[in-house]
């Protein structure tokens, strides 16, 4: 009796206090990732552009995100005098509660996830990630200024445009396992032995610009572009309210980045993790953390102050500690069942991590986009390629069943599917090119339409 | 959209009547920075009233202030002696490239391009601690002295101007590889803000705007002023005249005033830095209209002596507010998106708009 009631219990916990606590966990410590996301940005777009970035608060600015919080945190909170207090309150939290809610569906690795085992995972984030843009619609109306309301109408038209490409891209990449179930699908590319970024390309290819465009990042950061329209959705926003948006922004990059990696780029998986020769790259995470604690040793002489040293002593001692961390399950048998998760988790986020260091290269390289080339690129070139693909991919993966190809075998199927999508992506572009050019480009065109 | 707006190059401005987002009519409001400059003119001495016009086109403070020095030499009958004429020239094509560099940077950061900027800022910065050595300033120099120069080139002049001539050309390449043939860069420039040459020619419009239209027209070849007669170079002009030839015109201009520069420096001649003129400038009673091809177009000044100190009147025929007549017909039916480039692609300095 007594020990059914504990086991129950445990079963309770587990059930119910796991996930709470893991989200109150999300909720509180995402804010902080963000910070050093945005830290990380600066310090990436000062050195692509001869700079040194933030320098003054803390060793290398590494205190930076904190300083930047707090002065959030105590602003005047501004509410404009014609807006409607209700919706311009709701706006921001509607935002950042989709953002962060999303997460909550992500599987970090085989053991990490808050909503366990949801079989629509991939819908689930997908969908509850779109409703974001709730918040920045109602934002932008409720705060009754032209720049808002005319950010709020760009994000929503483009959205609704980059959605569409980016679940057809979904869609190929899904036909693959049959199956929505996060887990399932990251097993899936474990089964088969390779990701399905190589047996996808287009359909990666699609995401990835789809992606950036949905997160309103550059060159699709027009909702925003600070040269057009101040600041977009966000011009009456500050503050506190204007962290939200900001928090949620940058949510998102980590949510279209995760939902790539777990489709494409094999989620927590080492890379060539079916490969037994290969295991050596097992090592590979503990000695990056060594050497970059063995960096910070080094520059400690060169820190000005005596606290900046001690800093940089406890960020080596740190990363030391986590490179033993990685490096127990490989070596030591007792550790043995930590290594899908440790491992798991630093495969995951250096994974996600490159895919958000793309998007910040991209925002440091090439100019924005107008609004019109960007409402066509979507619906003239993506949308049309992406149809284009799903349907070669699933012509190829009947193929494949019907030559009984398997793993890396599939390639020989998906290869040409690709190469037949990429001309079809050149054709486009050629009758696009023409229509241009019978077109008078001034011509009046209504792109909200769409 | 403005006065405070984050691409209206300071203070201009700009009422739009949209359709959406398509442009149907446009407005500047100007005078925001209005000081009464030709006013304040008729109050100071010649030699006073130098400092100001610096003041007018703040990035290009050396060429405004060459066009008033020769203009009042040209009342006075007076005349640079070589070594002056050389020196001006060097600077003040240092100057035009320092002023196309913030216009790139800034004409770049308003199309979305964040990097340019920075990189411009580095090569505009060699040049400012150029001017700094040599005068003292870095912004409003107040370079040269009517009749000659204030002050002697400094001992490592020419090694300076010469290693960021040998440099720059590397740099230039660099803007180029992030923008010319840049897929985005083409789509937001190409067609966007087209003025025809007859239109150009209406409007009055002058500079690298007037050139990207097709017309071949610089002053510095067709009445040429300092010692710009000595120097081979060549005029770039575009076809269509829209954004993105009056950016691969602004491109070419700097690599030929960098050739300027090169050849320039390689033969000063030595001699007195300032002519005869005198202490107190008295020129006789009569008028004088001088322009020069400063960065953003012809900068002219109109100068009226009654035969006493003070000049009695002074018109100054400002590039930008001329320019600045174009944007309507350039903005029409474009969106929203576009004005902020076609803005940033007149090259407007306020203070020398509203003066």
């Amino acid at each position: 009796m007594m020990e059914a009631l504990l086991h129950g219990t445990i079963d309770f916990l587990k059930l119910y206090w796991a996930p709470l606590l893991c989200g109150v966990a999300v909720v509180a410590v995402l804010p902080l990732i963000v910070g050093y996301i945005v830290l990380v940005e600066r310090k990436l777009m000062a050195d692509m552009q001869a700079r040194l970035g933030p320098m003054r608060v803390g060793p290398h600015g590494l205190l930076q995100p904190i300083a930047d919080a707090v002065k959030l945190l105590i602003k005047e909170d501004i509410i404009p005098d014609n807006a409607d207090k209700l919706v311009f309150w709701l706006a921001p939290v509607l935002s950042v509660g989709a953002a962060l809610l999303s997460l909550a569906g992500l599987a970090i690795g085989p053991a990490f996830q808050i909503a366990q085992d949801i079989n629509i995972g991939i819908l689930f984030v997908v969908g509850i990630s779109a409703l974001g843009i709730f918040g920045i619609v109602l934002g932008g109306w409720a705060s009754n200024s032209h720049y808002s309301l005319m950010g709020a109408l760009r994000s929503s038209a483009q959205l609704v445009s980059y959605e569409t490409a980016a679940g057809m891209a979904l869609v190929s990449a899904l036909l693959f396992t049959g199956t929505l179930n996060i887990k399932s699908i990251v097993e899936a590319q474990s089964k088969e032995g390779i990701w399905f970024v190589m047996l996808a390309p287009v359909a990666f290819f699609t995401y990835l610009v789809a992606s950036i465009a949905e997160t309103n990042r550059a060159p699709f950061d027009l909702p925003e572009a600070e040269s057009e329209l101040v600041a977009g959705y966000m011009t009456e926003f500050s503050g506190f309210r204007w962290s939200l948006y900001f928090l949620a922004e940058y949510a998102n990059m980590i949510v279209v980045a995760s939902v790539a990696t777990t489709l494409f780029l094999g989620g927590w998986l080492r890379p060539f993790a079916s490969v037994p020769w290969l295991n050596v790259l097992d090592f590979l995470p503990a000695l990056l953390m060594v050497a970059v604690a063995a960096y910070c040793v080094v520059r400690v002489p060169k820190q000005p102050t005596r606290v900046q040293q001690s800093f940089m002593m406890a960020v080596a001692g740190l990363c030391f500690v986590v490179g033993l961390a990685l490096v127990a399950p490989v070596v030591l048998p007792v550790a043995k069942p930590f290594y899908a998760g440790i491992h798991g988790g630093f495969w995951f986020i250096s994974k996600v991590s490159l895919y958000i260091y793309f998007f910040m290269w991209l925002r440091f390289t090439i100019p924005r986009y107008r609004f019109d080339q960007l409402m066509r690129l979507g619906w003239h070139f993506l949308i049309p390629l992406s149809i284009i693909n799903v349907l070669l991919v699933g012509v190829a993966l009947i193929a494949g069943s019907y030559f009984h190809l398997q793993g890396w075998g599939l390639l020989l199927v998906t290869t040409p599917a690709a190469v037949i999508t990429l001309v079809a992506a050149l054709l486009i572009l050629a009758v696009d090119k023409e229509r241009d050019a019978r077109h008078d480009p001034n011509a009046a065109s209504d792109f909200y339409a769409g | 959209m403005g006065p405070q707006h984050p691409s209206t190059h300071g203070v201009l401005r700009v009422k739009l009547k949209l359709d959406g987002e398509r442009v149907i009519g446009s407005e500047c409001i100007i005078g925001y920075l209005h000081r009464g400059v030709e006013k304040i003119a008729e109050n100071r001495t010649y030699q006073q009233f130098a400092p100001y016009v610096d003041r007018m086109d703040y990035v290009a403070a050396v060429s405004s202030g060459l066009g008033y020095c020769e203009a009042v030499e040209k009342l006075l009958l007076a005349e640079a002696p070589p070594r002056a004429r050389v020196i001006r020239t060097i600077l003040t094509e240092l100057q035009r490239i320092a002023s196309h560099l913030l216009w790139l940077g800034t004409h770049a950061l308003d199309i979305g391009a964040l990097t340019p900027l920075f990189y411009c800022f580095r090569e505009r910065e060699e040049i400012l601690k150029i001017f700094e050595k040599y005068c003292g300033a870095r912004l409003t120099t107040h370079a040269f002295r009517i009749g000659g120069l204030q002050y002697e080139a400094y001992d490592t002049f020419e090694k300076d101007v010469e290693r960021f001539c040998k440099d720059f050309e590397s740099r230039i390449a660099e803007y180029e590889t992030l923008l010319t043939n840049n897929r985005i860069w083409i789509g937001r420039t190409k067609g966007v803000g087209i003025l025809t040459a007859a239109d150009a020619i209406a409007f009055g419009v002058t500079g690298p705007v007037l050139r990207a239209s097709g017309v071949k027209w610089d002053i510095r070849k067709a009445a040429p002023y300092a010692a710009y007669d000595q120097y081979k170079f060549e005029i770039p002009v575009g076809t269509t005249g829209d954004t993105y030839d009056r950016y691969l015109v602004r491109m070419e201009e700097m690599r030929q005033s960098r050739l300027i520069c090169l050849q320039a420096i390689e033969n000063i001649p030595s001699g007195p830095i300032l002519g005869k003129v005198g202490k107190v400038l008295k020129p006789p009673p009569g008028e004088v209209y001088h322009a020069i091809e400063a960065p953003k177009g012809e900068i002219g000044y109109y100068i009226v002596s009654d035969g006493t100190v003070m000049p009695y009147r002074v018109h100054i025929r400002p590039p930008s507010f001329i320019n600045l007549q174009a944007f309507d017909r350039m903005v029409r039916g474009h969106l929203v998106a576009d004005v902020v480039a076609i803005i940033g692609t007149i090259d407007i300095v306020l203070g020398e708009v509203d003066r």
